[in-house]
């Protein structure tokens, strides 16, 4: 049943509707990849949780697989169920401003999460996570665990605007270092394609310390070919956005998973919750809300493992 | 060669020795390109990576070319790999407390895979050759419904298999006999043994029938229902075998799981010289044609030579490029 509400793009209404109660909309991507299915897990829990606490607050969630879905879906949403705030994840920024603007002058209070829209000051609350401070998070533990000279290999994501920040915080970071970077190529946040460009690196590199393979997809693939060439010893790998499976390992000290480095998918949460909180308390809820990037380690890896997500 | 010989008809003399050619010098060239640029490109380890990563697209598009040269067309393979994937790790993480972990369970995985293969297979085929629905637009739709339901039974993550078996099953894509991996070998069997059926057995010859002139062909008292539909179920089997070398390489299955292995394997089938439209196939020309397209990876990715930003693009030209070389030249004759 609660795969039925994650795997439509219709619009449904998770609570009966009580007269005058305020209804929040809430609008995804689908969940197309791992940290995407995350999302839609935490959107759909945090909005059980909402409707049980607050029986005044109904919730319409939509998740759509490309930006043009997204823009019927809000229409739809405004016109059919009156929203009274939205919660909208844009799936790209630019396509998203117009009809979010739109939304928004129409009286909807607006939260946007994750990725801003093109224009400034349209939403009442922004909630995202930190690109750079991701990058730069894993940066700072490889400048501070290698030595001059050492060399490692990076595997880099969809190309994007996300990529492009994540790769010049962890740019930034190991200025100086004396890290000597051999390659950079894309794994597209894909297993299969992260395995095929690692094993190209290993036959390419005689000699790599470390791999910075910026997303836990990617670090699995990277890990599968390691392990194909018999170099396990040789490197560590670090991922990042904190899947399960990784957190697991780290707290079960592997030592080729060293660390690993959030960008929460439960952000979600915190944008529902927030937009909650503006309808049922008098509490002063706008402006930007920034998740900082963590370092997960052994010592505090039990804090982010999540048991029934999927990611 | 200035006159046919006699035993072949003599349209055919020409255009298929220059045909040849194309595939072939692309291959080649890559080959030669690869070793200018690193001297690691000839080693044991990278050959063989490269020829068992393309084993999986190597089994798909030899069934492909059967499906196209019958003048179909497959849009679901990647799809339905991702699908049969996920069942099968699916089924296979479920019969653990019941089976204990074991051979048994990865020969009963195997069988899943290749049943459920044979099944989508078949839905393609039937309603292609007995509705009469365009292959395009069934595939498309199947395509949609399999990546949905990949989705859907990972939950929106990643299928993985348990770790047990894992350890069990990992030969099946890194062992093998005498040096030469286990993908490497199938892929090399079912190439031969399509070749064999394309060009000695009364299928091949119904399907490229089929492919050039459906209406003839049925005059012929060819049974195009059935064949037409046979080869989607032979695709299907593939796409099944694909999945069986697939699954222990990374143990897990998830949505982005085969995306664009079907447009991959239309690619290498097309570069090797199989016509879009139908009526011609070659497997030995669709096996270059894979070799082609992972070569082109495996050499962007040994060298820093063009931004990372551009492999696309080089892939779009060389792709191109391997085509025009043969139809140039057979049109010239």
């Amino acid at each position: 049943m609660t795969k039925m509400l994650i795997a439509t793009t219709a619009l449904v209404g998770v609570l009966a509707a009580p007269v005058a109660a305020q209804t929040i909309g809430v609008s995804i991507p689908a969940a197309t990849h791992g940290w995407a299915g995350a999302l839609n897990f935490h959107a759909e829990q945090t909005i059980r949780e909402l409707g049980e606490r607050y029986p005044d607050l109904q919730f319409v969630l939509t998740t759509t697989p490309d930006p043009s879905t997204q823009v019927s879906d809000l229409e739809d949403m405004v016109a059919t169920r009156n929203i009274d705030a939205l919660v909208v994840l844009p799936f790209e920024s630019e396509p998203l401003t117009d009809p979010v603007r739109r939304i928004k002058e129409s009286g909807v209070w607006t939260t946007v999460v994750d990725r801003g829209l093109a224009q400034d000051g349209i939403e009442d609350l922004y909630v995202a996570g930190d690109n750079t401070s991701f990058g730069r998070t894993a940066g700072e533990y490889f400048a501070q665990t290698l030595s001059e000279g050492d060399k490692i290999v990076v595997i880099r994501g969809i190309a994007s605007t996300i990529d492009n920040e994540r790769v010049a915080g962890f740019q930034e970071a190991i200025e100086g270092s004396g890290i000597e970077v051999l390659a950079m190529e894309h794994g597209n946040f894909n297993r299969d394609d992260a395995f095929t460009v690692m094993q190209d690196y290993l036959s390419r590199f005689g000699e790599i310390d470390a791999v910075w393979a910026a997303d836990d997809d990617q670090a699995m693939g990277a890990l599968a070919a390691i392990e194909q060439s018999g170099r396990q010893d040789e490197m560590w790998v670090v991922g990042g956005a904190g899947m399960k499976e990784m957190v697991q390992r780290i707290q079960q000290g592997d030592p080729q998973i060293p660390v690993n480095v959030t960008y929460p998918p439960s952000m979600i949460s915190t944008a529902i919750e927030l937009t909650a909180l503006h309808f049922m308390t008098s509490a002063p809820i706008t402006g930007e809300f920034i998740i900082a990037s963590e370092l997960i380690t052994p010592e505090n890896a039990e804090n982010f493992y999540f048991e029934n997500s999927p990611y | 060669m200035s006159t046919a010989t006699t035993d072949s008809p003599k349209s055919a003399g020409w255009s298929i020795d220059l045909r040849v050619l194309g595939p072939i010098l692309a291959l080649l060239a890559l080959v030669a390109l690869g070793m200018f640029l690193n001297p690691n490109f000839l080693s044991y380890a990278n050959i063989t990576n490269v020829l068992a990563r393309s084993a999986f697209i190597g089994i798909v598009a030899v069934g492909m070319t059967f499906v196209i040269t019958a003048g179909g067309l497959d849009l679901s393979v990647g799809s339905m790999a991702a699908f049969i994937a996920g069942l099968m790790i699916l089924v296979m993480n479920a019969l653990i407390p019941v089976m204990g972990a074991g051979v048994g369970i990865i020969l009963v995985g195997m069988l899943v895979a290749i049943v459920a293969g044979l099944i989508a297979g078949a839905i393609n085929g039937l309603l292609v050759a007995k509705i009469g629905i365009e292959a395009f637009i069934v595939t498309l739709g199947t395509m949609g419904i399999y990546r949905s339901l990949v989705t859907w039974l990972a939950d929106g993550g990643t299928l993985s298999l348990d770790f047990a078996m894992r350890e069990i099953y990992r030969p099946v894509y890194y062992g093998g006999i005498m040096g030469i991996s286990w993908p490497i070998i199938v892929f090399a069997v079912i190439a031969i043994l399509g070749e064999i059926v394309m060009r000695h057995t009364a299928f091949g010859r119904h399907c490229a029938a089929i492919g050039s002139n459906e209406t003839v062909a049925r005059y012929s008292s060819v049974n195009v229902a059935r064949v037409r539909t046979l080869t989607f179920i032979g695709l299907g089997l593939l796409v099944g075998i694909a999945v069986i070398m697939y699954v222990p390489r990374l143990g897990s299955a998830s949505a982005s799981t085969g995306v664009l292995w079907e447009l991959e394997a239309i690619a290498a089938v097309i570069i090797g010289g199989t016509m879009l439209k139908g009526g011609f196939g070659r497997i030995w020309g669709t096996v270059v044609g894979v070799l082609i397209l992972s070569l082109i990876g495996n050499i962007l990715n040994l060298t820093d030579m063009v931004s990372p930003y551009l492999n696309g693009a080089i892939q779009g030209v060389i792709i191109i490029l391997a085509v025009v070389l043969q139809r140039k030249r057979s049109n010239s004759r």
